[in-house]
This record gives structure tokens, C-alpha cells and sequence, in this order.
């Protein structure tokens, strides 16, 4: 149950601001303050998301397979890979770490 | 990318929408797996591409579900990450100019690839084909791959086993990298991966991704504050050299704004 309220909240809520955007008046947003916020705000939260979800079991910080699946995927962006390939790298390399160290 | 001048044949925008909407749609995939790996159901991982259909949100949504994270908190994270469409529909209702009955309807295609496809066509009618092709192909093609994946993961069972819970973190890690361009990112990023790590001992699931949002206007306010200090200091920093930190400043919100997904999709 708790699932589906958070599915129909951000439902809700995400197709809300998008047609909020469509919707209002030319300039209202366009104040440099806020647009800038507004493109910092994803960079602070996929920062803290990757992060934890890289290092986070639970509660505890643990640095496990993913931490080197992870840094595959790094390593796959800085030589441009295209985005499946980076995924692929994380999830391969996460794999074989683990059947490596069992 | 405007270089273009005039007309660029619609073919052509096909192209250039579909390429997007193919490669990206594709991804739908690693959502269906990690959201299943996560716990959720069959119809609940369908929901979220088909209502939500804002990637990173969702993939966050089902991060802080399977973290035990109480609903709320965790619609929250996934509301602020999509809280810049907002902006993104700002640009697009002046470019598209779209009757404002048809509105309601296009609103579901505005995120990042639709975005980026529209403003780089040089006229409205290549860019109403590129918002409208990308989004139907990438709509479609998300929400089949999402299925597809959940499908899979309930299939081979143990996610975990195949590495598929780095999935996600990969995919956040490939949507931040292209963002952080200047040092004001790469400061928001590295406060928020402090904020995020540090915190989740002591807070509830999902409320420190939440505190981290706070890097940004943190560092907004200390750049401004800076730069009041620089401004005050001025009468020496006149004579010294003129290419300050904030030059750039005034010019490129617009590229911060819709740069982050141009190259790398």
C-alpha cells in the first residue's frame, strides 16, 4: 500500500510541475537566481543518490562489488562510452566481483 | 548546433529525434530490472514509467522505497529531481507555441531528451517534429523496456547476484557526470555527497538526500556573498587581472540549464 502512495504522489506531482512549466507566463522563472538553482538542484541530489546508493546497505556504509562497478562505470564515462555501455560496465564488473569473491 | 541557418529537412529532424528516443528508451530497461530488484511489483514498476516517466525520479523513488523510506519522503526526492521540467516547459511552451487544450497532453513529454531535441531544431516546425517524435518513441519504447526488464529480473531472480543492483547508482552517476562543468557543480556535488553519506546513520531513509538538496542553495548564497566581498574589495582587485571566477556568470544559465544530456545521448 505505502508503495502505491508514493507511486500516485509522485505520479502526481511530477506531471504537476511539468505542466506548470507549459502553463505559466512567460518570465516568471526566468529570475537568473532561480534558474540557477533550479539547475543545481539535480547536481546535489544524483551527487547524494550515487553515492549512497554506491556505499549505503541499509543504514551502515559498506564498500562492497558496487563500489567497483561503480568506478567502472566512471572509468566507461570518461572514455565517452554511450550511456548503456556505462550501465553495462557497472553491472558487469559488479557481477564478476562478486562470483570472483564469492 | 544552430549553425544551421535555415531549413533542415524534416527527414532529417526524424532522424536526429528517433536516434535520441531510441538510445534512451533503451535504458528502460535498467529501470525495469533495479525497480523490480528493488521489491516492486510488476504493475507498480508499469505505473511508474507510464505516470511518472521522468528517469531519474523514478529511479530514485524505487532507491529510497527499497532503502525503507516512508513514502512521503520518498516522493519527495523524486518530486525535487523533477522539479526542473518545470523549467524546461517554460522554454518549450515559447518554442512549440502549442494551443494551450493541447497543453495537458504534451506535458507528460517534457523532460531532458525532448528538451534538448527541441532547442537545438533551427525553426518551430522542426522543432514541434523533434519534441513530438522524440517523445513518442522514447514514451513507448520506455515503458516496453521497463516491462521487459521487471519481466527479466523476476525471471533470473537474484538481481543482486548479477550485479544489477550498480545499475542504478551507474545511471545517476551517467545523468551527473555531464553536469558538472564549472567548480560551482563540482562544489554542490561534493557538499551533497558529504551531506548524503554522512547523514544516513543518523536520519531516517530518504530525508538526507533531501538535507543534500541544500548544497545548492548553499553554495549559491557563499558565491554570492564572495562576490559581494570581491565587490567591496574592488578598488584593488580593479588593478589586478579582469578573469575573476564569475565571469561567465551571465552567459551560460541557458547552457547550465539544458546542456547536462546534448553529448552524451
Amino acid at each position: 500500500m505505502n508503495v502505491w502512495i508514493a507511486i500516485t504522489v509522485t505520479a502526481v506531482g511530477c506531471y504537476a510541475v511539468k505542466l506548470v512549466g507549459l502553463m505559466l507566463p512567460e518570465g516568471v522563472l526566468e529570475r537568473p537566481l532561480v534558474q540557477r538553482l533550479a539547475a543545481l538542484l539535480p547536481v546535489a541530489l544524483l551527487a547524494a543518490l550515487t553515492a549512497q546508493q554506491t556505499f549505503a546497505d541499509g543504514r551502515a556504509l559498506v564498500l562492497d562489488a558496487r563500489a567497483v562497478g561503480v568506478a567502472a562505470a566512471a572509468v566507461a564515462l570518461l572514455l565517452r562510452a554511450p550511456f548503456l555501455l556505462v550501465v553495462a560496465a557497472a553491472v558487469i564488473v559488479t557481477a564478476g566481483v562478486r562470483a570472483i569473491t564469492g | 548546433m544552430h549553425d544551421t541557418g535555415g531549413v533542415k529537412p524534416d527527414r532529417a529532424v526524424v532522424r536526429d529525434a528517433l536516434a535520441v528516443g531510441v538510445a534512451v528508451g533503451l535504458s528502460g530497461f535498467a529501470f525495469g530490472v533495479t525497480s523490480a530488484g528493488s521489491g516492486l511489483s510488476l504493475p507498480q514498476t508499469c505505473a511508474l514509467s507510464l505516470l511518472v516517466f521522468t528517469g531519474a525520479s523514478q529511479f530514485a523513488l524505487v532507491g529510497a522505497l527499497a532503502a525503507g523510506g516512508n513514502p512521503f519522503t520518498a516522493a519527495a526526492g523524486a518530486f525535487f529531481l523533477g522539479v526542473r521540467n518545470a523549467f524546461y516547459g517554460l522554454r518549450l511552451s515559447q518554442l512549440l507555441a502549442l494551443p494551450r487544450a493541447v497543453r495537458p497532453f504534451a506535458a507528460q513529454w517534457v523532460i531532458d531528451e525532448t528538451t534538448v531535441v527541441a532547442l537545438a531544431q533551427p525553426t518551430r516546425r522542426a522543432a514541434r517534429i523533434g519534441f513530438t517524435v522524440t517523445g513518442l518513441s522514447l514514451y513507448l519504447l520506455w515503458n516496453l523496456t521497463t516491462l521487459l526488464g521487471a519481466l527479466g529480473a523476476e525471471a533470473i531472480g537474484d538481481t543482486e547476484a548479477w550485479g544489477l543492483d550498480a545499475a542504478g547508482p551507474a545511471v545517476f552517476l551517467a545523468l551527473l557526470a555531464p553536469m558538472l562543468k564549472t567548480t560551482r557543480e563540482r562544489a554542490v556535488a561534493g557538499i551533497a555527497v558529504l551531506l548524503g553519506l554522512g547523514l544516513l546513520p543518523v536520519l531516517p531513509a530518504g530525508v538526507p538526500v533531501l538535507v543534500a538538496a541544500a548544497a545548492a542553495p548553499v553554495v549559491l548564497w557563499a558565491e554570492g556573498r564572495r562576490k559581494t566581498g570581491d565587490r567591496e574589495a574592488g578598488d584593488r582587485a580593479v588593478n589586478e587581472s579582469h578573469d575573476s571566477h564569475d565571469s561567465h556568470d551571465s552567459h551560460d544559465s541557458q547552457r547550465d540549464q539544458y546542456g547536462p544530456q546534448e553529448e552524451d545521448r
